[in-house]
């Protein structure tokens, strides 16, 4: 059996377009959030290097990264530091509810970007981690 | 046997259940351990109510046990609730609104304004230590745990602080903390 080249064509171009409707991937309106505020592009690769730079914020008695907590295999359950309760994995490849929850994911960049870096994430640094996590 | 008889058995059987559990749910912090086996032996009485609020499980307990109200009195709740912005060394500050609805569940529900036993035996003395209350320095939490070595908590790995109640207590969450129900994780069983 012959196979018009036409008709390979339009079964690649209806595939293309079919992966693109589909492939709005979970956290991708937080991306655009953040390019929003003239943010990007951003890079799962700076991310993960964002990941486990150390930082002295004040008052810290020793060095802290996401890594403190959250560890370094993202598909897998982290700790936390200080009262040791388990943290459900972040990657969204294991936690189906990660990403879902702007508001929920705004609240943690604030608060654990404060008590690690000492200060606010950049929507930049924020971009960055998120195609990080989504990568995994 | 005659009906007569069965019908007057049930009815004392009923009556010493019913009696019983007037007694325990009557019974005060000053009898903690009598409260304690009596509710053993009839209804489980020394448990703690369980969280219902759920703003509260979800902003405390992301990062710690979500605490029952139970385990300290309405005046340490406001204590804690006051000083969020250095809770335990962390900012855990949340919104206005926010913190007086938790205060308000918390108050509620505090250990001086329950029925149950345990939660009244939390209340019963002052909170040693400066700063925020601790539930780990309440007369009651220490004299039930002085016999737990550091090794157990510590300094393992898999618990770590006394904070991290569920940890050992495995029926932590739905508020049973009878001390047949603890297993520490890479000792086992502990009873005192």
């Amino acid at each position: 059996m012959t196979v018009k080249p036409i008709s390979v064509f339009a079964l690649v171009v209806g595939l293309g377009l079919g992966t693109q409707l589909v492939s709005a991937a979970t956290g991708d309106d937080l991306i655009a959030t953040y390019q929003g505020q003239g943010a990007g592009p951003f890079s799962a690769a700076a991310g993960a290097r964002a990941w486990t730079t150390k930082h002295q914020p004040e008052g810290a008695g020793e060095q802290r990264s996401c890594v403190t907590c959250h560890g370094t295999d993202l598909t897998k359950p982290g700790k936390h530091a200080t009262t040791g309760k388990p943290i459900e994995p972040l990657a969204v490849s294991a936690s189906s509810e990660r990403l879902t929850d702007p508001a929920k994911v705004e609240k943690w960049f604030g608060r654990n970007c404060r008590w690690t870096l000492g200060r606010d994430c950049t929507p930049q640094e924020k971009g960055d981690f998120v195609r990080y996590i989504q990568s995994l | 046997m005659s009906k007569a008889f069965i019908a007057a058995a049930g009815a004392a059987l009923i009556a010493l259940g019913a009696s019983g559990f007037a007694w325990s749910e009557h019974d005060d912090d000053d009898h903690d351990r009598k409260g304690h086996r009596e509710a053993k032996g009839l209804i489980a009485r020394g448990d703690l109510a369980p969280v219902t609020n759920a703003r509260y499980r979800a902003e405390c307990g992301g990062c710690h046990f979500a605490y029952q109200p139970g385990l300290l009195p309405a005046a340490s709740w406001a204590q804690v609730m006051g000083t969020l912005d250095n809770h335990f060394g962390d900012d855990a500050t949340l919104d206005p609104a926010l913190t007086a609805e938790l205060l308000a569940y918390l108050e509620g529900n505090a250990a001086d304004r329950n029925d149950r036993v345990r939660s009244r035996a939390f209340a019963a003395r002052p909170i040693q230590g400066e700063g925020p209350p601790r539930i780990t320095q309440t007369a009651y939490f220490q004299r039930k745990h002085d016999e737990v070595p550091a090794r157990y908590v510590k300094d393992n790995p898999k618990v770590g602080s006394f904070g991290n109640c569920q940890a050992c207590h495995r029926g932590a969450d739905t508020g049973d903390f009878d001390e047949h129900q603890v297993n520490i994780p890479g000792v086992g069983r502990f009873e005192d």
